[in-house]
């Protein structure tokens, strides 16, 4: 008999059971087995840690988000030289040619170093550099 | 030189000098000019643009980097169109921005260079997943592009809302593109057509499609996914204007092009998709003009004229192959000389700071600058489509092609809405040539040596598209061959 063809998304269905229920089972485990003492302590926003002062909507200067955003990209850039590593051997294989996947690194690492460059010169490397035209 | 370099030569052409700018642009005074940059933008241009010709020599089709790019007379066409709106946009902008308005006017170059490439990159795609970057690299340049007058509170509208509603559009093309990947076990259009006459899934396959148009159908402004554009199109730098709504969109039709083709192999689907695309096109060509008629923002009010010629042109989508292809291609085309024509005027009599909004505000303007307004006026006539301008043929070819597939309702509720339209432009049109009410509104500046270069231009390719559309209709339809040879 020919199995039809939705049965092959049968492992996705047990799996998200299976995620469903363990996610499900813990908070329910620690809410029938664990002890409820609700103290003042206990049920501020940081249990150990500062307390929080003022409201999260107020202004930050444009150098935090400067930094933040450069973080992340660079590190998505880093993150694509991974796939690219683990397949390096194989490459000559692939494209047929000695250095093309060595060439094509190259290129990237290029337009990654123009952005740093261009991000290096116009100053938002440098923290005390005034940022008011941003 | 390799075939692989060779079918990318305009978008690596547009990249290298996109880079050069950003490069070069650190070493100005942040309030210097940079016009030089300007000028560097407008040869990397003229250079895509041979090389583009270079690959309309080679006469052949290259099936490159896997199967995903493919270079044709079809992606030539679209290449040569793009460019030429680049082209256009950097000669307005080169003056557009006064030393000191914006520090980051060099920028500015490099980004409508990396939106070409995106927008190129898009029309030479047989891959989904190459069109979804191809898209991608397209709308965050225009993202910003859309903001670029910082200071204003409707800049910063523009931006926002262009780029919340884009990223909630492109959602919809990418589920789509995995819902094609389920029907048919492949994201390359060429597998896809083959893929959907046999696929098991019929539903899912429509589905796919279906999500796809609303992805493609928010680019283009179609209705009922219109609705950012007024607000986008009113706070955003007028030769930006000029260009997205023009160039981006003339990308993605043609990769709704390239889509509507893969639904030859299957009759029940393409039935379905005209069906799909009647409805866009007539929705979107009653409220883009209705809409128009009540705007009093003349900028707001071509918003709404680019929303109903996105309609006149999803008409040519339900025609006969070859004929709708050909007539959506040169339609393009001449929507995109007078549209960026007129956006060109508009840019040049405001200038950065934009007073002039009401279509009230262009009173007295014949007075003033007799050759500007003669040639908004001339562009206002081709929207409408008068005969002898680029937008006569284009609405002729669209409604011929519809009307030879059987689809007379749909040329007639075209010519219809061609009839309620000419009202809009003619209140703008007679505003032109009218006295001057009092002091209010702003000056008019003058246009820069530059910008009178892309606007005669503009005037010259409209009026060649309307007197003889010969080459570029022939170039359309030899476009139009290869992707129906190829999908049949």
């Amino acid at each position: 008999m020919q199995i039809p063809y939705i049965w092959n998304y049968l492992p996705l269905a047990l799996q998200i059971l299976a995620a469903l229920a363990l996610a499900g089972g813990m908070v329910t485990a620690s809410y029938i087995l664990g002890k409820h003492r609700r103290t003042k302590v206990k049920l501020s926003t940081y249990e150990c840690g500062m307390e929080p002062v003022g409201d999260a909507r107020g202004r930050f200067t444009v150098r935090f988000y400067m930094v933040a955003m450069l973080f992340i990209l660079f590190d998505v850039e880093a993150v694509f030289m991974l796939p690219w590593a683990v397949i390096y051997k194989q490459l000559p294989g692939i494209t047929h040619s000695r250095f093309f996947g060595f060439n094509e690194m190259l290129v990237y690492i290029g337009f990654v170093a123009v952005g740093l460059f261009y991000v290096w010169k116009k100053g938002i490397l440098n923290w005390a550099a005034d940022k008011g035209d941003l | 030189m390799s075939s692989a370099l060779l079918s990318i030569l305009p978008e690596v052409v547009l990249t290298v000098t996109g880079v050069l700018i950003m490069l070069a642009d650190p070493f100005f005074a942040p309030k210097a000019s940079k016009k030089a940059l300007g000028w560097l933008a407008v040869l990397g241009t003229l250079g895509a643009a041979g090389a583009t010709l270079l690959q309309l020599r080679t006469h052949q089709i290259l099936l490159t980097f896997s199967g995903s790019i493919q270079m044709d007379t079809f992606s030539v066409f679209f290449h040569l169109l793009i460019a030429s709106i680049v082209l256009l946009t950097l000669l307005v902008s080169l003056d557009y921005f006064k030393p000191g308005a914006t520090s980051h006017s060099g920028e500015y170059f490099a980004l409508v260079l990396f939106g070409a490439v995106g927008m190129m990159l898009m029309t030479c795609s047989v891959e989904l997943l190459m069109v979804f970057i191809g898209l991608e690299i397209s709308s965050i340049s225009t993202y910003i592009l859309a903001g670029y007058r910082k200071g204003q509170a409707t800049a910063s509208e523009s931006s926002l809302k262009y780029f919340l509603l884009g990223s909630f559009a492109t959602a919809f093309f990418l589920y789509g593109i995995a819902l094609a990947f389920g029907a048919t076990g492949t994201t390359s259009l060429n597998g896809i057509a083959s893929g959907l006459s046999v696929t098991a899934f019929p539903t899912m396959a429509f589905l796919a499609l279906a999500m796809m148009l609303v992805g493609l159908g928010f680019k283009v402004s179609a209705a009922p996914f219109h609705v950012w554009t007024p607000d986008v199109y009113q706070g955003a730098p007028a030769p930006v204007v000029g260009l997205m709504s023009t160039a981006p969109k003339a990308a993605v039709f043609a990769v709704l092009l390239r889509i509507t083709a893969t639904t030859y192999s299957s009759e029940l689907l393409h039935a379905r998709w005209v069906w799909l695309i009647g409805i866009i096109a007539v929705l979107s060509m009653t409220i883009g003009n209705l809409g128009a008629l009540l705007q009093k923002d003349a900028k707001r009010m071509l918003a709404y004229s680019s929303i109903a010629h996105a309609g006149y042109l999803m008409v040519a989508y339900t025609a006969l192959p070859a004929d709708s292809i050909a007539a959506a291609a040169f339609y393009t085309a001449g929507y995109a000389a007078m549209n960026v024509g007129a956006f060109a005027v508009i840019s040049q009599l405001g200038g950065y700071d934009e007073p002039l909004r009401t279509i009230d505000d262009y009173r007295g303007l014949a007075q003033k600058h007799p050759v500007l307004a003669a040639a908004l006026a001339f562009f206002l006539l081709s929207l409408i489509g008068i005969p002898f301008t680029g937008g006569f043929f284009g609405k002729f070819y669209v409604f011929n092609a519809a009307i030879g597939a059987g689809h007379v309702w749909l040329a007639v509720l075209g010519l219809l809405n061609s009839g309620v339209a000419c009202f809009y432009y003619l209140r703008l049109l007679t505003a032109l040539y009218s006295r001057k009410l009092g002091e209010e509104g702003g000056e008019f500046e003058g246009s820069s040596p530059a910008a009178a270069i892309a606007i005669a231009g503009a005037v010259l390719a409209t009026l060649l598209l309307g007197v003889l559309p010969g080459k570029v209709l022939g170039l359309a339809q030899r476009g139009a061959t290869v992707q129906v040879s190829r999908n049949r």
